[in-house]
């Protein structure tokens, strides 16, 4: 299986490499459009902010592939930025372009709690919408985040409670995206990169 | 619902070695840093901290290469310091697999420092480190490893640091640290109510009181302990499941 790690130059991919090491999958790191064309799938980490991360999209001439991949239905996880990026844009860097699969903006987190989120909190699972990437997984596990920015939570299946109410999971078809990183997330983040990589068998 | 209050484990090193006693019979090398983080990742720790005490050029390529050993076998945040002093060292540690960086002198000299590194690498990845001791009425901040008060106000600083796009602040109380006398709970809550990031309160821990008043009382995101943990004086679990059962939001270990 060739899962493709998108490499846009400030992703902590190492950590990412180590968690799927650790479940005995090999991935390599893409930083050109070329090895997105035959990946069983694809994982788009990201930290950090949100404009640099489009422009080196941009740069590297990755958006276009990246859509090629989602519309053929290869399995994508996002990661964090990388979920953000499915959106148009975000607040954070208003003149950035995302990559526009979902509609509307990712917006700031409220002031009144501190910010960034970070730390260990709670997934609220949704009723009544099934997860692959949730399979095995308590309804209110906690994970790990670090973020300032969040996507809305129409379409989620699981969502997060803090400041406001925003998605934590994303799932439709063999796109996902989680806003915590599972890399970093222990057990729980185990068992969420093994269900996306059991989609891509 | 809340975040849960983070337990952190830190480890010194001379870049390459624990330099701590460590008493684990059951590591097969416990001056190990990497040995030594897993285990904790395994017993519940929520996040680790590895600091290269030594911080000279010498240490600097081992210290990279210990934190992208260790970060190859966690599977929680990892948090790299002692020594950062620009940019270049950041962004060694961070390409390495650690999450966080923790400045400390550097910053007291250079605050611009803080906002460079927030944009170069986000600011959940820019730890001020900060070391305070008791002075007048207050706390003044030092700096070289606590041996040097800089004339800096502990609660301004934190303040204008997390203004400087500082992710969260790790504060030590050098007064506290390595006496096992409990937190400084009054400069924790200073502290933390005075800055809208996160605070991880450090120096004197021993007892599961001492977390339960730092978090209630002092208003603690996080508590960091080293040596009652290396000595295997308080257990992570245990020390969470006390917490749990005081009403103290936590993730089971």
């Amino acid at each position: 299986m060739s899962v493709v790690l998108v490499d846009y130059g400030a992703g902590n991919l190492p950590s990412v490499e180590g968690a799927l090491r650790r479940l005995g999958v090999p991935s390599r790191r893409c930083s050109t459009p070329e090895p997105l064309a035959d990946a069983d799938a694809v994982i788009l980490p990201g930290v950090g902010h949100f404009s640099p991360f489009a422009a080196a999209l941009d740069r590297r001439g990755l958006r276009q592939p990246l859509l090629d991949a989602i519309a053929r239905e290869v399995p994508f996880l996002g990661i964090c930025l990388g979920l953000q990026a499915l959106w148009e844009g975000s607040e954070e860097a208003p003149m950035a372009r995302g990559l526009g699969v979902l509609p509307g903006r990712i917006a700031a987190l409220p002031a009144g709690v501190k910010l960034p989120h970070m730390g260990w909190n709670r997934l609220r699972r949704l009723s009544g919408r099934t997860s692959r990437l949730l399979e095995g997984v308590a309804p209110d596990a906690y994970v790990y985040f670090a973020h300032s920015f969040a996507g809305s939570a129409d379409g989620a299946v699981a969502v997060c409670d803090y400041g406001t109410t925003f998605t934590a999971v994303f799932e439709r078809g063999a796109l996902f995206g989680v806003q915590f990183h599972p890399e970093k997330s222990g057990a729980v983040g185990s068992v969420v990169l093994r269900n996306f990589l059991e989609t891509a068998r | 619902m809340s975040l849960a209050r983070r337990i952190i484990p830190c480890l010194d090193t001379d870049g390459a070695r624990v330099v701590k006693g460590v008493r684990f019979a059951d590591l097969r090398d416990a001056g190990d840093p990497v040995l030594l983080a897993a285990r904790y990742d395994r017993e519940g720790a929520d996040e680790v901290v590895v600091l290269d005490i030594a911080a000279t050029r010498d240490s600097r390529p081992t210290f990279v290469n210990t934190i992208r050993r260790a970060a190859r076998e966690l599977s929680i945040p990892l948090t790299a310091g002692g020594g950062i002093r620009d940019l270049s060292d950041a962004r060694a540690v961070v390409e390495a697999g650690a999450d966080k960086v923790t400045v400390n002198t550097a910053a007291v000299r250079d605050p611009g420092l803080l906002t460079t590194l927030a944009d170069a690498l986000g600011a959940q990845a820019v730890v001020l480190a900060i070391d305070a001791r008791r002075a007048g009425a207050g706390w003044e901040v030092c700096v070289r490893g606590g041996r040097e008060p800089c004339g800096l106000d502990a609660v301004a600083w934190a303040a204008e640091g997390a203004r400087r796009q500082a992710g969260e602040i790790l504060l030590t109380s050098i007064d506290r640290d390595g006496t096992q006398s409990g937190f400084d709970v009054d400069l924790v809550a200073r502290v933390a109510d005075a800055v809208p990031v996160p605070v991880i309160a450090s120096g004197g821990a021993r007892t599961p009181e001492d977390f339960l008043r730092v978090f209630e009382t002092g208003h603690a995101d996080a508590a960091l302990a080293a040596s009652i943990f290396h000595d295997d004086l308080l257990a992570i679990k245990q020390l969470k499941a006390f917490l749990a059962s005081r009403g103290v939001p936590v993730r089971a270990a």
